[in-house]
Formats: C-alpha cells, sequence, structure tokens
C-alpha cells in the first residue's frame, strides 16, 4: 500500500498526539481533501494484553478525492470480525457520504499516532463509536461550510446528505468532490463542538454492507497472511522443541543443510520466558528455542524437517501430565484453599444450617485457538530496518518484540497488518512475528515463515483448563441463599495465568448475601493465553450449569430462578457499578432480564413439557464484554448419547444500534456454534511434557452436519453500540449442556462432552 | 525433475521434485495462492481443488500424477456456469467470516450442485462435513447452497 494518506498519518503523529481533540485539514497530493482527526479515549478502557494507556486514542484518516471518492484507513486488523467495514460505516455515516463512494484500505501499524490498532475484547465499536462519529461530523460541517462560501449564502440554510451539499432556498447542489480543495482551505472546527446527526436519519449504519474483501475472497484472490510474496523471499519452518522451553543441544544441521533446496540450518536461542505477573497478560513476544530450515520453497524446507534430528534439553516440565494435573486437582480439592479471593456474608455457616444443599464438581481441558490459517508472518530485514507483513490482532507489542530481539529502535519497524485467516485470541501474541523478523536478520534475506498444522496446535497458548468444586444452598422457598467454590486452577507464579481464574465478580456473586470464591493453583508449564470472550468462555459453563442444578433440586423452574436472582442484587449491584469502562456502563441488571425474558418467549419455553420423551430444552446467560445474551438450545439425545441439536434462540443487547446487521447475525450464530464446537471434542491434553494432539483428527472441530437452526433477535437498549465477537460464545454451553440434561437426565460436568461418552 | 500441470485450462511446465504436493505447487510455484493451506492432511477440506470435476485434496496429490488430470482451482472456478452462481450466492447471503476457508468451501459446494443439483439436507452433510470452518459459518453455507439448488433445474 501507499498513498498519501498513509504519508499524512505517519507524518501527523508526533504533532497531534498531545492534543486533547484536535482535527487536521489539507490539500490531497493530486487534489482534494485531506482529514485527520485525533480524540483520545476520554477516560481508561478495559486493558487488554499489550494495551498501553497512551493508545486509547483514535485517529481516523481520511481522503476527499476531486472525483468525490472517500478513501477511510481502516485502524484495526480484520479477522472476519468485520471491524474493517463497521468503522467506516460509522465514520461515513456522519460524514453524509453515500457508501457507494467510499474506498477502505487497511492501514499499516503506526506504533502511537493511530491509537490502538489492535482487535480484542470486542473493545473497537465501543471505543471508536464516538469518536468517529465526531471525526465524521467535522468533516461534513466543512464541507457544508465549503458549500456555503462557494454560494455567498448561510452556512446553516445548507445540509449534507449522500456526498451533496444541498442549499434549501434556491435548491442548488454541489457534489464533495467538487468542494473537497475549498474545505481544505477552511479552518477546522472544534471536535468537542461538532453537531452529530439525528440517530433516526441514520442512513449507513444499521443496513446490512458487505466488506469489499469478500468479492476477492469468493474469487480467490483476497491475499491472507500466508499468501504475501516478495522479490527474493526464502521460505522457513522452524522446530520448536516437544517439551515447552525445551533447548537445543545439538542437530544433525551439516545433513539437512545438504537437501535439495535448503539454504540455511539455524540453531536459536529464544528469549528467556517472562512469567505472568498480577497485571500483565501471557508471557508473550519472545523467541522460542529451535532450529529454523530455511528453503527456497515451503515444501522443501518441511520436507527437510522430515530428517531432522535433534537432541533436546527437557528441562524440569518433561514429565508434566493431564492425568498428573488431574490427580493433583482432586487432592488439592480434598485440602484447604491457599486463598480467599472473595467471601461475602457466612456461606460455611450459611450451608451448614441451610434447608437444602447441593455439591458437584466441574471440569474441563485446555483448548487451542486452532485458526484455519496457521501462524505465519513475512519479514524482510535490510541496512537495520525491518519491514514486517503479519496477519496479527495486535500489532503492539508485536513490535516490541521485533525491537527487543533484533536491537533495533521501533521507528526501524514497519509492520503492514494483512487480513488474518481467524484470530479468537490467538493473534493477540506474535511470536511467529519475531520468528520471521529474527531469521531474516540472520540469512540476510526476506523470508516467510509458515507453520504447519502440527506446529500451531503443540505450540499455541491455550485456553487453561480448571477445576471448579461448588456447594450451594437453598432456603425452604427455593432462594438460592449461599454459593461456595473452591476453584483449582493453572499458575506458573504465585498469581493464576492469564484467562484462568473467574472474575471476583462473576455471577451469583453481588445477587447471593453467603458468597466464597477460594482457590489453589496447579504449578504447570504451558503457555496460556486469551481465548474468545477470555475466562468467560467457559467460567459461564461452570456457573450457568451449576446453577440450573440448583434450580432443579430446589423443584424451580431455571428461568424463574435465575430472574428471582436478578431482581434482587445486594445493595449496589447489578446497576452498572461492576464491571463497566469509559465507554460503558458495568453489569445492569434490568438489561439481562429484559433479554432473558425475550428469549424465553421466543423459544416457547413454558410449553416445553410437549417435547417427546428424548428432547429437552436448556437456557444459560451471561454477561461478556458489555454485551448481554441468553439463549434457549433444544436438543436430542438418544439412549447411545447421540445428540442432535434441533434449533438454538439467541437473545442479545449489545446496545441502541447493530451497526452492520448481517455481520452480526453472522458473528452471534458463529459464536454459538463455535462454543458448541469447543464443548464437544476440543481438548488439549498433555502427557510426558507433550502435546499429544497434532491435527484437525485428533483436535476435533464441529464439522458441517447437523446444524440447527438459530434465531437470532437483538433486543435494542438506550447505550452505546458494544462489540460482538465475544458476547455470544459463554452462554452457549451452559444452554447445550442444561438442554443435554433436561433431554437425557445426565448432567455435564466436565468438558468436552466426548469424555462424557457424548457424541453428535 | 520437470512436471506438466493443467490448471484452469492452461498447461504450465513446473521445476519441482515429483513428490511435491499440487497444493504447493499451485501456491508457491504458480502463485496462484487462492487455494489453501490448512492442515496438510486432508482433514480441513481448505485445499480442495477439482480433478477432472471431482472435489479433491490439493495436498494429497502428488504432482508426478497430476500431469494428465484436468484441475480446476478457486480462481477458474466461476468459469463455469454452477462456480458462478456458488460465487454470486457466497456474496448474497455474505456467508464468510474470516473467509479462509470459504475457496475450499465453493469447490466442495460446486461440485455437490454440479452432480446434484437438488441435494438433501443429508447430501449437504455428505458433501461438505469433510470442509471445516473454523468461524463456523456453516449455517450461512447451507443456506447459499440452497439458495443455488432453488435456482437450477432438478
Amino acid at each position: 500500500m501507499t498513498t498519501d494518506l498513509m504519508n499524512l498519518a505517519e507524518s501527523a503523529g508526533g504533532s497531534v498526539l498531545s492534543r486533547r481533540s484536535f482535527l487536521v485539514a489539507s490539500s490531497a497530493i493530486g487534489g482534494g481533501l485531506l482529514l485527520a482527526a485525533t480524540i483520545p479515549a476520554w477516560a481508561r478502557a478495559t486493558q487488554g494484553p499489550g494495551i498501553s494507556d497512551t493508545e486509547h486514542q483514535l485517529t481516523i484518516y481520511a481522503r476527499i478525492a476531486p472525483s468525490g471518492a472517500v478513501t477511510i484507513l481502516a485502524p484495526n486488523p480484520e479477522l472476519g470480525q468485520g471491524i474493517k467495514t463497521s468503522l467506516p460505516m460509522v465514520f461515513a455515516e456522519e460524514l453524509g457520504v453515500a457508501w457507494k463512494d467510499v474506498v477502505i484500505e487497511m492501514a499499516d501499524y503506526l506504533g502511537g499516532p493511530m491509537g490502538r490498532q489492535g482487535a480484542g475484547g470486542s473493545m473497537s465499536t465501543p471505543t471508536n463509536w464516538m469518536p468517529l462519529r465526531k471525526a465524521g461530523a467535522a468533516g461534513r460541517q466543512m464541507l457544508i461550510e465549503a458549500a456555503a462560501a462557494t454560494w455567498k449564502v448561510n452556512a446553516a440554510d445548507c445540509s449534507a446528505e449522500d456526498s451533496v451539499v444541498t442549499h434549501a432556498p434556491t435548491g442548488r447542489t454541489l457534489g464533495y468532490g467538487a468542494l473537497a480543495e475549498r474545505a481544505a482551505r477552511l479552518p477546522v472546527p472544534d471536535l468537542e463542538k461538532v453537531t452529530l446527526k439525528d440517530e433516526s436519519k441514520f442512513k449507513i449504519i444499521g443496513t446490512s454492507v458487505l466488506d469489499p474483501d469478500k468479492t476477492r475472497i469468493v474469487v480467490g484472490a483476497q491475499p491472507f497472511g500466508i499468501d504475501v510474496k516478495v522479490p527474493g523471499m526464502l521460505y522457513a519452518v522452524f522446530q520448536k522443541g516437544p517439551v515447552f522451553d525445551a533447548r537445543v543441544k545439538s542437530a544433525n544441521i551439516d545433513e539437512i543443510k545438504a537437501l535439495p533446496g535448503v539454504s540455511h540450518v539455524l540453531v536459536l536461542e529464544g528469549s528467556p520466558r517472562v512469567l505472568e505477573g498480577p497485571t500483565r497478560g501471557p508471557a508473550d513476544d519472545g523467541l522460542h528455542h529451535g532450529v529454523a530450515i530455511v528453503a527456497d520453497s515451503w515444501w522443501r524446507a518441511q520436507r527437510a524437517r522430515q530428517k531432522l534430528v535433534v537432541d533436546w534439553d527437557e528441562g524440569a516440565h518433561a514429565s508434566d501430565s493431564t492425568a498428573g494435573f488431574n490427580a493433583r486437582a482432586a487432592q488439592l480439592a480434598k485440602e484447604k484453599p491457599e486463598r480467599d479471593l472473595r467471601v461475602d456474608g457466612d456461606p460455611d455457616g450459611a450451608i451448614e444450617h441451610a434447608a437444602k444443599v447441593v455439591s458437584a464438581a466441574y471440569s474441563y481441558a485446555f483448548i487451542s485457538h486452532a485458526t484455519l490459517e496457521p501462524m505465519n508472518c513475512t519479514a524482510s530485514f535490510k541496512d537495520g530496518k525491518v519491514e514486517i507483513w503479519a496477519p496479527t490482532q495486535n500489532p503492539a507489542p508485536g513490535r516490541d518484540g521485533v525491537v527487543k530481539a533484533l536491537g533495533i529502535p521501533p521507528e526501524n519497524v514497519l509492520i503492514h497488518m494483512i487480513r488474518a485467516g481467524g484470530g479468537f485470541g490467538r493473534r493477540l501474541m506474535n511470536d511467529y512475528m519475531i520468528e520471521a523478523a529474527v531469521i531474516s536478520k540472520e540469512i540476510g534475506a526476506p523470508v516467510k515463515v509458515l507453520w504447519s498444522r502440527e506446529d500451531d496446535i503443540q505450540h499455541d497458548f491455550y485456553r487453561p483448563g480448571g477445576f471448579h468444586n461448588l456447594t450451594a444452598a437453598v432456603d425452604e422457598h427455593g432462594k438460592l441463599i449461599a454459593w461456595r467454590n473452591h476453584f483449582v486452577g493453572f499458575a506458573r507464579t504465585k498469581y493464576f495465568s492469564s484467562s484462568a481464574v473467574p472474575a471476583l465478580d462473576c455471577f451469583p456473586a453481588g445477587f447471593v448475601p453467603n458468597y466464597a470464591l477460594r482457590t489453589s493453583r496447579i504449578s504447570f508449564n504451558m503457555p496460556v493465553g486469551p481465548l474468545r470472550a477470555p475466562g468467560d468462555n467457559v467460567h459461564a459453563f461452570v456457573f450457568q450449569s451449576f446453577l440450573d442444578e440448583v434450580a432443579h433440586a430446589a423443584g424451580v423452574d431455571t428461568i424463574d430462578f435465575n430472574l428471582a436472582l436478578l431482581k434482587s442484587p445486594l445493595p449496589g449491584e447489578g446497576q452498572g457499578k461492576v464491571g463497566g469502562n469509559a465507554f460503558a456502563p458495568g453489569f445492569l441488571a434490568n438489561r439481562m432480564i429484559a433479554v432473558i425474558e425475550r428469549v424465553r418467549e421466543m423459544s416457547g419455553w413454558s410449553n416445553r413439557a410437549r417435547l417427546p420423551k428424548g428432547t429437552g430444552m436448556g437456557f444459560g446467560w451471561y454477561w461478556s464484554h458489555l454485551g448481554y445474551v441468553a439463549q434457549v438450545h433444544q436438543v436430542r439425545v438418544d439412549a447411545d448419547g447421540v445428540i442432535t441439536p434441533e434449533r438454538f434462540w439467541v437473545a442479545a443487547d449489545v446496545g441502541k444500534h447493530i451497526i452492520n446487521p448481517t455481520n452480526a447475525v453472522n458473528q452471534m450464530q458463529g459464536g454459538v456454534l463455535d462454543a458448541v464446537s469447543a464443548a464437544l471434542g476440543q481438548q488439549i491434553t498433555l502427557d510426558k511434557g507433550r502435546v499429544v494432539q497434532s491435527n484437525f483428527q485428533d483436535y476435533r472441530l464441529l464439522r458441517n452436519r447437523k446444524i440447527p437452526q438459530i434465531d437470532v433477535v437483538f433486543v435494542p437498549s438506550d447505550f452505546p453500540p458494544t462489540g460482538i465477537g465475544e458476547p455470544p460464545y459463554p452462554s452457549s454451553i451452559p444452554a447445550f449442556c442444561n438442554a443435554i440434561f433436561a433431554a437425557s437426565g445426565q448432567r455435564v460436568r466436565k468438558l468436552p462432552l466426548s469424555g462424557e461418552k457424548l457424541t453428535i | 525433475m520437470s512436471y506438466k500441470v493443467q490448471v484452469n485450462g492452461t498447461e504450465h511446465t513446473v521445476e519441482v521434485e515429483g513428490d511435491t504436493p499440487l497444493l504447493w505447487v499451485l501456491r508457491d510455484t504458480l502463485n496462484m495462492t487462492g487455494t489453501k493451506f490448512g492442515c496438510g492432511v486432508a482433514q480441513c477440506g481448505a485445499c480442495t481443488v477439482h480433478v477432472d470435476g471431482k472435489p479433491t485434496r490439493s495436498c494429497q496429490l502428488p504432482v508426478q500424477y497430476a500431469g494428465n488430470l484436468n484441475i480446476r482451482t478457486i480462481e477458474g472456478i466461476g468459469a463455469t456456469p454452477i462456480g458462478k452462481m456458488v460465487q454470486e450466492a457466497w456474496l448474497k447471503l455474505d456467508v464468510p467470516q474470516c473467509g479462509y476457508c470459504q475457496a475450499g468451501q465453493i469447490m466442495a459446494a460446486t461440485a455437490l450442485l454440479e452432480r446434484n443439483p437438488k441435494p438433501t439436507e443429508a447430501d449437504i452433510d455428505n458433501a461438505m462435513s469433510g470442509n471445516l470452518c473454523r468461524c463456523a459459518t456453516y449455517i450461512r453455507i447451507r443456506a447459499a447452497i440452497g439458495y443455488v439448488a432453488s435456482q437450477l433445474e432438478g
């Protein structure tokens, strides 16, 4: 790419960084108007891995050409979540441009001037919504003023729509292309004082827009990271150790070097692993230890690897195993917990004297992200600078890692963000980027590093497993009065690893007077990290399934049981104070109640007693990443444990506007099925310190058979729009598992389901 | 060694080892990168091409056996009437999310509809369950197949 837009973005960086709200406008090369608006976020937002405070600002860059074409730089990487289209839609709406005039360009990573350029935590939508609207409105105001000045009329008598300014009293019109040059010479408005559009007049937001990349995808012409080719490029595989952090003692380097097409064989010393602290995410962005094989084609490098023999120093974790972890967890469950993370009231006393007590142990396996495009990256190091083409979700820490590994200043790292074949949190980490940069520097040539599927599954940052030992008590009226959890989870330090431990405010905390979250740790050495709806993606299974279990024991309809809890929070809870951020309030029980009531109605929940034997409905809800989702699943289970999903109903409140409905529905349905896929068959196990699974024959994803109808309804509320990547996932698993119980009487307390003799 | 391959009606001569899978010849030698690598072991379907009209995993076909075969890829499938209809249906129903698997999905769906213009749900299960979609766009894939079928004579 590059264009005067990127040049402007790069040159504007330093000068606008420190300003509170700033718009610059200038003439574009070749004519027209260039706009760059910087609006710092008003306050701290939820922190994601590698996202620093200074990145909580936004800059939008756009150009209006004399032809009327409007080019908008998309700041955030596209992984299939649709952000490359939806953010420009918001800007274009306020600019008053016709969507057909819009061209979207993917920005490079600028390291500051563009603000946060990551994609994670469903945060791109809430953080950018208002800044983009203000920037677009400012551009519209300038174009109107340019028209008014041309006609020598009052700007207040002019309006803009569909890329045209109209003077109402005379009916005169001028197109944006014709006005762009003149607008570029006008003083820029104060972004804090611009007038936003009346939301009832939105013409682009709320309409279904196709990402133009898709017209290339269906003909095989859209480049993904794996498709990048640069002149003189070589291809590399990088063999990492069979045990995490294993080091190379020796390898048959000379033999490999002699194989066809092989140009280099490098033993690379990795960087020491950074262990997790209390606030940081996963240990990230160092180089693994291993052997790189570089050849003139990927297949030749991969073929050569089959002959590679490495003697590894496997370190202290070569006897770790899932069986060992499970035994340790069972032992710890019997012992006194190490720590009390949260205790409200007197849970032990309440349980001792309760009318009814229910206890159960829940557990779940580690899982892998398994994006269909394996990890890869292309890098070209020359004269102390490196140019990188990366399918990444999170270029900021990638650049920091490259800076550290190569010993060059940040301004010498240029990262092009290439469409990624899925992310799901895996590409928040950038280990593949460091590999490509280091290998390119070592060999003095451009190189594409491509992981095999086996590399990908065996060297992920896994969603950690966990063990919950739960006890709940209900009173004689069937009301939940106590909830106690001894959680046993994975940790490498005194802190739990990324995504391992439930949040302190996980429901029903705050809605039950006697509550305890107590913990114990299992030592391990697997890399772990966020996966779609981190934490929530599996804690929802545990808490919503156990609530269902308790409701059944209490003889209360599970939806009534949940609604009763939501309607009687402890003082100060459920009113937006817990878990919110600068862009949206925290958990509001009333929004959740409305969504639950909607899904109850649309699913015909009250008629479920009429379902045939062997068929049942299950319910689950969860608040995740600012989104409110409730689901009812209907499944049939036959005597052999074969599950047939029949129909799912999903209700969601993600704010006032659904920016791009076709994409939103696709994300919701995909998120629900992704979760079911994980529940059914996905697990990573360890034996002798090695990951047992290696490819899709033993790491099993949901396939395209027995796919149910999924009805999605959005329940609008008077709140700004929030993201949609993560919210549908968490409630899906408990709805599915509770349906299995309703259909078969078999309670699912362990994931994946394949371990419970259930299959699809 | 040099081998001949016929791709989308054009004959190419490539200099590679005979056991090189067609997938890598397409991607790295012929620069036809629409066909994707997902697993290398015929488990995901991302590399699906048509060989004499049959959906085939190109990661499993050594180039030395491909010389006399008529190979069609995602870059060429739009030249067939049903291939074009499938591509158009994919856009009309906005099927892709990340899009990485969709070349393989389109090749599998086209092969299905070419031999069976009115597939049942079970037919779709059988024809499409070899193609993984990690984003799980399965509902729209099925709907798009149904949309094309509704336009075809049975």
